[in-house]
């Protein structure tokens, strides 16, 4: 523990600011005095009834204590606590510390070891869920501690108080009223029941800032992992500009997030979500967009696992699609390639993967795999609105072979008798020779992907810094490619869209519409910006 | 139970988003509590097998998602106990 005890600040000079870096783990701002919080080491009572009945009596008294505390709380939150208490009604859990105890071990001593030693274990684990589960026994081992020491009770953090600690319970997080507070640890993980439970809640948190001395105030910086303590007469003016910024733009978006995006003019542009995995739209309102955009489908094809089978795919699909309530969604065929590997799917030994087996590409040159995900849209199709989309489309043969396995999917269904639907078909933009030659391709509709276009176009790898300068989404010659492709939608009568970064950029918006864009997929984040972005803008 | 060759046995491939982890291994144990048969658990076809019905030992598993998992019942139960416990990891543990 490195954290120096607080104190109120009593000093005659004025305490200097000091900015810490840590990593973010909730975003939001606070401010307020702090309240620090160190290691509390319970001395040891003399147990009454012998060590092992003080044990058994202090973990039941903790479950008890638990139970209370969830018994006003609901989902998630229940369920933290609901783990600790499972976990401690375990005699798995606390068999080590009975058998320390027969073997002449203090109590507290025996149960401490235990508890650690599963600690330690957790830590250890590579998967960063697993390893952050650590934090819920340490929770555990000291609430018992404090039950065999006498000393539990509420630890009592004031209202609006900005908490400093090494890490902090979930337990003790659901105790406190957090409004206008906020916490700063020296140590925890942004993968922490507690950083998930301040997410949900909006309390700004930042994690892992190392040694926090002592201050009578601060100002934690959720989104930017900063936390500044004693600050000056700017940092406190930044902030209050801050929180009234965010205050204002926050209002502007609820108010327009539930209706459809109009310019001032009265022109409808249509706002659709990019989709990573179902988690995503975990506690989002489908009324909030138009439908969904892009689905990726990667998720379904983990390195190092066997390719996802039919039902797996139909089951991820139809959950994705039954969100949406009837509106409609675009899922992406497997999009990998060299520099994402998917054992038994993937090309090894490429010396350029950006230019070589992946998107479409690959599926085409794995057809057995392809008409496995192809089956799978289609029935996915029989009960909602699915399309189809292909990534990485060069030429229109390549299209045309896609459409023919497809056909020959939904037909094999038909003769099963399997409930299926042939799904509009259509093609991601992100090859400068699909967008000159967009006309030419028998695509159900358009998707412009213009993170890839842009690198495309420009011959910069978007994850370069040296060359970060050229990869310009608003460069003319990538806006030329994308205004070809809106070209092609209107004269075969398509709908044309845009799902990169770019249509979350508020800043190339106007240029965007201005090329006759007027359906844009952005990520769930971005909705509300972008929605009062386009209310901010009188016409095309 | 080192002998599981008189178990009712089954398969059942974690697909929820994170494997056996905190809210899935308490739904988990608490589904196996509720049979009165033996339900155990492995990694592997044969074994070493582990008691579902001990949510520190679950945890101390470290299921990882995608795992498959091999599923041992005996007792009056066996079946039902067996068909609820792959119902429920095919729900995802109800994940929603």
């Amino acid at each position: 523990m490195d954290l120096a005890p607080g104190h109120g600040g009593n000093g005659s000079s004025l305490p200097v600011e000091r900015r810490l870096t840590g990593r973010p783990a909730s975003p939001g701002l606070a401010a307020g005095p702090v309240f620090v919080d160190g290691p509390e080491i319970p001395a040891a009572a003399a147990p009454i009834g012998g060590d092992a009945e003080a044990l058994r009596r202090a973990i039941g008294a903790a479950a008890a204590e638990l139970a209370a505390l969830a018994a006003g709380l609901g989902g998630e939150e229940a369920d933290i606590l609901g783990f600790q208490i499972a976990m401690l009604e375990d005699g798995a859990l606390s068999e080590g510390a009975f058998d320390a105890i027969s073997a002449g071990m203090p109590a507290d001593h025996a149960w401490r070891s235990a508890l650690d030693a599963e600690i330690l274990d957790y830590e250890a684990s590579e998967d960063p869920t697993f390893r952050a589960r650590g934090a819920d026994f340490a929770d555990m081992r000291d609430r018992v501690l404090a039950h065999l020491a006498g000393t539990a009770g509420r630890r009592n953090v004031p209202a609006g108080s900005i908490y400093v600690a090494e890490d902090i319970a979930p337990s003790l997080f659901l105790s406190v009223d957090w409004s206008g507070g906020g916490i700063a640890l020296a140590a925890g993980s942004p993968f922490s029941h507690v950083a998930m439970l301040a997410r949900s809640r909006g309390v700004p948190m930042v994690t892992g800032l190392g040694r926090i001395d002592a201050a009578a105030a601060a100002i934690v910086d959720g989104a930017a992992g900063e936390v500044t303590l004693d600050p000056g007469a700017g940092s406190l003016a930044a902030l209050a500009e801050g929180l009234a910024a965010s205050r204002r733009a926050k209002a502007g978006e609820d108010a327009l997030i539930r209706r459809p995006a109009l310019l001032q003019d009265g022109t409808r542009i249509e706002v659709l979500l990019n989709v990573g995995r179902p988690e995503d739209l975990e506690g989002l309102d489908p009324g909030v967009c138009d439908g969904i955009g892009l689905v990726r489908t990667e998720f379904l094809f983990r390195p190092g696992h066997p390719l996802p089978g039919e039902d797996e795919q139909l089951a991820a699909y139809s959950r994705i699609a039954a969100w949406a309530e009837g509106r409609p969604v675009t899922i992406r065929t497997v999009d990998v390639g060299g520099d994402k590997p998917v054992e038994g799917l993937t090309a090894e030994g490429e010396t350029n993967p950006f230019l070589g087996l992946r998107g479409l590409r690959l599926s085409l040159s794995r057809p057995e795999a392809f008409r496995v995900q192809l089956r799978a849209l289609a029935r996915a199709g029989a009960e909602h609105d699915i399309r189809v989309m292909l990534p990485m489309v060069t030429v229109p043969a390549e299209f045309d072979q896609a459409a023919a396995l497809l056909d020959e999917e939904v037909a094999a269904l038909a003769r099963l008798g399997l409930p299926r639907r042939r799904p509009p078909l259509g093609i991601m933009v992100e090859v400068p020779a699909a967008a000159l030659g967009a006309a030419r391709f028998g695509a159900d509709f358009y998707s412009i992907g213009s993170n890839d276009l842009t690198q495309y176009t420009m011959a910069a790898a978007r994850d370069s810094a040296a060359v970060a300068g050229l990869n310009d989404t608003g460069d003319p010659a990538v806006l030329e490619l994308m205004a070809r492709t809106v070209a092609a939608g209107r004269t075969r009568h398509v709908p044309v869209s845009i799902c990169g970064d770019a249509a979350a950029d508020t800043g190339l918006l106007p240029q965007l519409l201005g090329i006759g864009l007027r359906c844009l997929s952005v990520a769930p984040m971005a909705v509300g910006r972008v929605k009062a972005a386009i209310a901010g803008l009188a016409h095309v | 139970m080192a002998d599981t060759d008189d178990a009712l046995k089954g398969t059942a491939e974690l697909i929820n988003a994170v494997g056996l982890h905190a809210r899935p291994s308490v739904k988990f144990t608490q589904l196996a509590k509720s049979f009165l048969s033996t339900i155990e658990f492995s990694l592997q076809a044969d074994g070493p097998w582990i008691d579902a019905k001990s949510p520190a030992k679950v945890m101390r598993a470290r299921v990882p998602k995608g795992a498959v998992l091999h599923l041992a019942a005996r007792g009056p139960d066996a079946e039902e106990a067996l068909a609820a416990m792959q119902a429920l990891i095919a729900a995802r543990f109800g994940e929603e």
